[in-house]
């Protein structure tokens, strides 16, 4: 907690060109990830989170879509200003993806040991033998059953979560300082989740990475992160350590989403559900971007309030005049 | 997402026009193809001579002003012809692919959302059509049936059912899991109503796209059968047939051959330009999966 | 004792798997072995289970979209397979579907009002006055504006067709619904909306849910009673609070421990399971659940474990609660 962040995003701004003008989908993004943290990028499908992973790893797609301003930094270098070749060298090297659908990331024509191996003869000087030894201890590692039988096989020889554990592997092949993960689990079953969610931290202990870990599902990010930011239509509305998210949620899209979220430890009570919509990428008010559905707007509302830090736990930043406005945290 | 999509689903002819206006291909295809097929349904007014109208003195004569493109061998007026011969080719194509489209669209969807048994017989059968070319086929019909337009436009509607088939088949066995058509099914639609009203429409684009490119096929062949004497009979006048009787004089008056190429050339041209227009704008861009 | 609306008694199914040209059969899929439960009316039932553990398939047979090889299914004590074709439809009217899906369930080329009238249209419920204003009607219940009727599903989002998925379901009156993970495909926010509005229109229309879902906390939400299915077979069934905060067996346990709640202070407990689910193709010998049963006994590999009910209404297919009549009559998948 001590040393130097692993990543520090400075005010990132990612854009689309939509039937010819440029439309922001994150906005002014920032936040830090220490060594060995587990932080949560917590949101709704379109608030950007994923815009977020891909514009830290360079991959925004060029055709229609930029990244407008900010800084993405990585021991220093932002990365951001790097190009093509340099990002090449770093991604899968000191920074590495996991995403969703380990059918579509994987080669569905090469053999998963020759995959894995493959990323470690890139990034590394290891010779073909020594990256094939290399790749089989890694699957074992992942725990992939008779990984030395099954080395040759393709993906489609193995189940979603034990394709999601080859992923793993290659992410982990070059001993990356931090990993992102696109929703790894939202494809695969619950007990095959708690398994993949379990080996991501064991994982996580052995190596001392930072992990960013992108979902939906509010119960996993209390399982497995230690801080939270909750996005919401490309911003960050709330960033705290996950035990002060939950105890405390701050923010009224955080407190509202909360509500809405039926629980298998407790008997039914009322679901609140959040009115409205998210508005389009197209179509983004002004100020505040929750304020359409927001119980709690006043008139300053209609200007964008800043990121600030509660009174009473410095950690816990909220974006929203009320509750920030008098400075009190709700209690 | 959605809002960066752009046709409506509106009938299919607004949507093919829809298509057709922005793509440049398309459009120039489309504004040949309309040219022809105005060309030919005005022949009557538009021909300044009876093609059948002979004049030995005339034979074989260079344009003039009377006769814009010459006059071929029996002194008929060439330009008159061509006007002529697009009504029976187009009239024979578009019939022929119009039933290929009925009967092979219908044997395929039928095919494909049958499934089983049948619908292993019935892709049989569509192999067995398609291994004839085109040509065999027309020699076997006319060889056997005799040659009239009626047995022409049977010969080429044989071979375009069996690649309609296909391709109403392919997007059929698709549609047909989707949820709606399962919906369908669970409020009692009879599987009439699901293969007309459900899983129709969703066939329609490719059925279109084919039907394009089809119809330039169809031209080529029925000029082919009247080249080699199986089409429509003389005197009437056919592209193909005037090919025919241009070859005799082909050293000397070679535009009797050149001017009815040339205009199957460009209708033939117009078709697959629209065609595979519609095909590069139809599917992803414009489908909302 | 009231009858059940509906009953299911021992549903059997398997899919043959084919290869080659002729089709020649190279194995066999056990979607569903020996299924039975019943929903009483205004009852919401729930179906929970890993992918490939036959829930869906249940909801179709159910219904009778899929043929099953055995069993019988009694709606309203009417026997839905040896129904003749006029009497099934009649009954379709009164059993329909929800989908998972809501960017597949609409047809894209008919407009709402189109998707929504023609159910009642091919039933002859009315003139196409009466028709027009009961989908306005419709629409209005599941909360969307009236104009949706002219519009296109792509111009609405998938909450939105959600709603309208559930209006074409209700538009024959009938009272029970089998609804397919109904909310998966859909945002947290959008979740909890159709949840309510399907709660409201339980309750406004007295209807009966069989109700699938791979999500626990929504199930315990939603229904009374709950099956836990894993690989073709019911494994427990019982009142949701006791499965879910007492569960019995080993499966259902892993299950509720693995699924996540949005507490920091109880976590996902990580390491209950190992391996993979089996293939339904080769279901292991005896119990299916063996080799990755933390209990598994010698039993187990040998004999199903037959069905013990511990309670009057808390059920279960396990070695560990031997019922006293079935150690003498296994009944071997």
């Amino acid at each position: 907690m001590s040393s130097a962040p692993a990543l520090v995003v400075d005010r990132l701004t990612t854009e689309f060109r939509i039937d010819g003008r440029w439309h922001a989908a994150i906005r002014e993004v920032s936040f830090a990830v220490g060594r060995h943290e587990t932080l949560a990028l917590v949101g709704e499908s379109g608030c950007g989170k994923s815009i977020t992973a891909l514009s830290i790893m360079g991959l925004v797609p060029r055709a229609n879509g930029r990244i407008a301003s900010g800084r993405v930094l990585l021991d220093g270098r932002d990365l951001v200003q790097l190009d093509e070749r340099e990002l090449e060298a770093t991604r899968g090297g000191a920074i590495a993806m996991i995403f969703q659908e380990p059918m579509t990331s994987l080669n569905p024509v090469l053999p998963i040991g020759f995959q894995v191996a493959e990323t470690l003869r890139y990034h590394t000087s290891l010779s073909k033998a020594q990256a094939r030894a290399q790749a089989l201890a890694l699957l074992e590692h992942v725990k992939i059953p008779s990984a030395a039988q099954r080395f040759d096989d393709y993906p489609h020889h193995f189940s979603g979560g034990m394709r999601q554990r080859v992923m793993i592997a290659m992410a982990l092949a070059c001993k990356p300082q931090i990993v992102l993960a696109d929703e790894p689990t939202t494809a695969l079953d619950v007990t095959i989740q708690a398994q993949v969610l379990a080996l991501l931290a064991e994982l996580k202990a052995e190596t001392g990475m930072a992990l960013i870990f992108i979902t939906h599902n509010l119960g996993v990010v209390a399982s497995i992160a230690d801080r939270v930011a909750v996005m919401y239509a490309g911003d960050i509305v709330e960033t705290a350590s996950v035990e002060a998210l939950f105890a405390h949620p701050t923010h009224p899209y955080t407190e509202a989403l909360l509500s809405s979220i039926p629980r298998v430890d407790r008997d039914a009570g009322a679901l609140k559900p959040i009115a409205g919509q998210v508005p389009p990428i197209t179509a983004m008010p002004a100020g505040c971007r929750y304020a359409d559905r927001c119980p709690l707007r006043v008139e300053r509302c209609a200007t964008m309030p800043p990121l600030v830090a509660l009174s009473g736990n410095r950690e816990h930043e909220v974006r929203c005049w009320v509750r920030t406005g008098d400075g009190g945290a709700a209690s | 997402m959605s809002a960066t999509t752009a046709a409506v689903r509106r009938s299919a002819w607004s949507r093919l026009g829809t298509i057709v206006r922005r793509n440049k291909m398309a459009s120039f295809g489309a504004a040949i193809v309309v040219l022809v097929a105005l060309s030919a349904i005005f022949a009557p007014w538009l021909s300044p001579h009876d093609p059948l109208e002979q004049d030995v003195l005339l034979r074989l004569a260079s344009p003039s002003a009377q006769f814009p493109l010459g006059n071929d061998s029996f002194g008929r007026d060439i330009l008159s012809r061509i006007l002529w011969g697009g009504r029976v080719s187009l009239y024979v194509s578009t019939v022929a692919v119009f039933i290929a489209i009925v009967v092979g669209g219908a044997l395929g969807i039928l095919a494909g959302y049958v499934g089983g048994r049948f619908d292993r017989f019935v892709m049989a059968a569509m192999d067995v059509l398609l291994s004839f070319p085109t040509l065999v086929m027309g020699l076997l019909v006319v060889a056997m049936l005799g040659p009239t337009v009626g047995n022409l436009i049977l010969a080429i509607t044989l071979t375009a059912v069996a690649p309609f088939a296909r391709i109403a088949r392919a997007p059929t066995l698709t549609v047909k899991e989707r949820d709606f058509v399962e919906a369908g099914r669970a409020l009692g639609f009879s599987n009439l109503r699901l293969m007309a009203v459900h899983v129709l429409p969703n066939v329609l684009d490719d059925i279109l796209v084919m039907a394009a490119l089809w119809l330039a096929t169809a031209i080529r062949t029925e000029a082919s059968l009247s080249f080699i004497g199986l089409g429509v009979r003389p005197p009437t006048a056919t592209w193909g047939g005037m090919i025919r009787e241009g070859f005799e004089n082909i050293l000397d008056s070679p535009w009797l051959a050149i001017l009815p190429s040339l205009a199957i050339l460009l209708v033939m041209l117009g078709l697959n330009m629209l065609g595979d227009g519609l095909r590069d704008t139809s599917d992803p861009r414009l489908r909302h999966e | 004792m009231t009858t059940p609306l509906l009953e299911v008694r021992k549903l059997a199914k398997t899919f043959p798997v084919r290869h080659g040209f002729m089709g020649g059969r190279t194995g066999t899929v056990h979607a569903l072995c020996d299924i039975s439960f019943s929903v009483a009316a205004g009852e919401a039932f729930g179906l929970v289970g890993e992918s490939g553990c036959g829930k869906s398939t249940t909801g179709r047979a159910i219904l009778r979209l899929i043929e099953p090889d055995a069993g019988t299914v009694l709606f309203k004590a009417q026997d839905v397979y040896r129904a003749d074709p006029r009497r099934l439809r009649a009954l379709r009217r009164e059993m329909q579907i929800v989908f998972q899906d809501p960017y597949s369930s609409l047809n894209p080329r008919r407009t709402i009002g189109q998707t929504l009238s023609e159910p009642m249209r091919v039933h002859g419920l009315g003139s196409p006055r009466e028709i027009r204003s009961r989908v306005r009607a419709l629409l209005a219940e599941v909360g969307m504006p009236v104009d949706a009727a002219e519009k296109y599903p792509h111009e609405f989002s998938g909450g939105q067709r959600q709603r309208i998925g559930i209006a074409r379901a209700l538009a024959l009156e009938p009272e029970l619904i089998v609804a397919d993970e109904p909310v998966s495909a859909l945002d947290v926010s959008i979740q909890a909306q159709i949840l309510v509005l399907l709660r409201g229109l339980q309750r406004s229309r007295n209807l009966s849910f069989v109700f699938i879902s791979h999500d626990l906390g929504v199930v315990r939400h939603f229904c009374r009673t709950v099956a836990v299915m894993y690989l073709g077979r019911i494994v427990e069934r019982g009142p949701v609070p006791a499965i879910f905060d007492a569960p019995l067996h080993p499966y259902t346990r892993a299950l509720r421990s693995a699924s996540p709640v949005p507490d920091p202070k109880a976590k996902v407990i990580m390491m209950k399971l190992e391996g993979e689910v089996a293939s339904a193709m080769a279901p292991p010998a005896g119990c299916h659940f063996h080799p990755r049963c933390p209990q598994a006994m010698p039993i187990c590999s040998e004999v199903y474990p037959g069905w013990t009910q511990v309670t009057p209404d808390h059920g279960v297919a396990c070695h560990l609660y031997p019922s006293p009549a079935s150690e003498d009559a296994p009944r071997a998948q």
